[in-house]
């Protein structure tokens, strides 16, 4: 017999069913009925039409689905909806505020694309990876991981960005874009 | 992927109530290996309990000079930690060696001890695989072996376990402390993860309805001087045919300090004792460090495809415990 004590605070779980989720997308509330199996990569592209992140591998190898979550990038592929409630989504549709974000004018101006299927994920990517950059995080190509300054060099964004991948090849022009948008703001 | 149900747990006690309660049930933390297993059908939870709510989140200090990580804390937290970074240089190395920036963004530290194999015959529904179907047999062995194990193997089993980060937590002798229906208790990092021997599919000490709560990480002055080095086929995003977690004191041209561990190697992160056994006061040379790991690989057994890795740790350890010596 359980004490009192030990009364379960908790039943066990209902059986599979629809989840109403909130989430923040792009700036906007979205309220939505979904199955528990649905990805963040489906909400976004079959639910709310928003077709910038792209389903590549749907496993989390090449990066095409990146997103920012809470501003960090993730994947959106492997994301469950229904765990994100009350969570701030930033796909590629979000990003120009107004005028183009000068990242993605770097990538016109550096030719950072061929046929622009990666692009959306390796712009928020990008974006994501500078912020991890500004708060100091080490990278595996960083020799000293207790470094006061890293340098902002090709060799670190190749390594940060080794997690979206181009079939095009467009790397060296993606490495450049990424310079000539984030640079300036490495020296303030 | 097969339907399931899905709970939010808002407290530990909650957690161990519907984990216990509820048939077939696993925790979700960032989703990163499961939920690519579920599509897979290689998991097929009939519920998920979602932990990443619990107040599990934080990195603290403890009074001795430790740490204590939450287990829900997500990998890139504990790399860009100041206090990881100065005191345990070897625990961010190998953290940021480890997935993509994405992925890290992502996964929990106890998700991490948690990932399963990325063995292809695991993977492959046509394959015969004694982790995913318990005494089916298994087709790595005499299959494509390139990625698999060369120590603590068995004829059930050859997987590798695929964590960086363990590595670095098996050479700093962290604990895993668990909470269950039975209290909670804490697990020495060397006894969480198993050996395949005849049941490859019970990879971890956990009993059911136990959940991993952090990791306890013990004060280790010398942790300062270490090193992560991983060896794969590719520069970038890939996982380790070999890789080594060490630190390493030295005082007057003698080993005073050392820890070693590697991965890659065998069905769990490999603290290398018998290479520290050797090392323990010998000099701090080439020598010594060639014996230690003579010693370390003295059992291993290489297969068709695999057999290069012994040659590979060795120097893979020479090269390390060379580089933490040299000055």
């Amino acid at each position: 017999m359980p004490s009192p004590n030990q009364t379960p605070k908790a039943v066990p779980i209902p059986p599979a069913g629809s989840a109403l989720i909130l989430l923040k997308i792009n700036g906007v509330d979205r309220s939505l009925s979904i199955d528990p199996r649905t990805s963040l990569l489906d909400v976004l592209r079959e639910h709310l039409s928003l077709t910038g992140p792209k389903k590549g591998c749907n496993q989390g190898a090449c990066g095409a689905c990146t997103v920012l979550m809470d501003g960090q990038r993730v994947l959106s592929c492997l994301s469950l909806a229904v765990q994100l409630e009350g969570r701030e989504i930033t796909t590629i549709e979000g990003i120009a505020n107004g005028e183009l974000h000068p990242l993605q004018a770097a990538f016109i101006e550096h030719d950072g694309f061929q046929c622009g299927y990666c692009t959306p994920g390796q712009i928020c990517s990008a974006i994501g990876m500078f912020q991890e950059f500004q708060n100091g995080l080490p990278s595996a190509v960083t020799g000293d991981m207790a470094a006061a300054t890293i340098e902002f060099s090709d060799t670190e964004i190749k390594e940060r960005m080794s997690g979206n991948l181009c079939r095009c090849g467009a790397y060296v022009g993606i490495c450049e874009a990424i310079h000539s948008a984030f640079d300036r703001e490495v020296a303030k | 992927m097969k339907s399931f149900a899905y709970a939010r747990a808002a407290d530990l006690e909650t957690a161990v109530q519907l984990l216990s309660k509820t048939p077939n049930a696993k925790l979700l933390g960032g989703g990163t290996n499961l939920v690519d297993l579920m599509r897979e059908n290689i998991e097929q939870p009939d519920a998920l309990v979602d932990v990443t709510g619990l107040p599990l989140d934080r990195i603290q200090e403890r009074p001795d000079g430790g740490l204590v990580i939450g287990a829900t804390v997500r990998n890139t937290a504990v790399a860009v930690h100041p206090v990881v970074r100065d005191r345990y240089p070897l625990l961010a190395q190998a953290i940021v060696f480890g997935a993509s920036g994405q992925i890290r963004n992502m996964a929990t530290v106890a998700g991490n001890l948690m990932q399963r194999t990325r063995c292809l015959y695991f993977y492959d529904h046509a394959a015969r695989c004694n982790k995913r179907a318990p005494g089916a047999g298994c087709d790595a062995i005499g299959g494509f072996n390139r990625m698999h194990a060369i120590l603590g193997a068995s004829d059930s089993c050859i997987a590798t376990h695929p964590s960086d980060m363990c590595v670095a937590l098996a050479a700093l002798n962290a604990k895993v402390k668990v909470v269950g229906p039975n209290g909670e208790r804490t697990i020495a990092f060397e006894d969480f993860h198993r050996l395949p021997e005849d049941t490859p599919h019970i990879e971890t000490d956990l009993q059911p309805g136990e959940l991993i709560t952090g990791i306890e990480i013990p004060p280790l002055g010398f942790a300062r001087r270490s090193l992560y080095r991983k060896i794969r086929d590719r520069a970038s995003y890939a996982f380790a045919l070999v890789s080594v977690a060490a630190a390493l004191e030295v005082d007057n041209g003698k080993v005073r300090n050392i820890r070693l561990a590697l991965g890659g190697v065998a069905h769990k992160p490999w603290r290398a004792t018998e290479a520290e056994r050797v090392l323990a006061g010998a000099n701090a040379g080439p020598e010594s460090f060639r014996q230690a790991a003579e010693a370390e690989l003295a059992p291993a057994r290489g297969l068709a495809h695999n057999d290069f890795k012994i040659e590979l740790a060795k120097r893979t350890i020479v090269g390390v415990l060379g580089e933490l010596a040299g000055g």
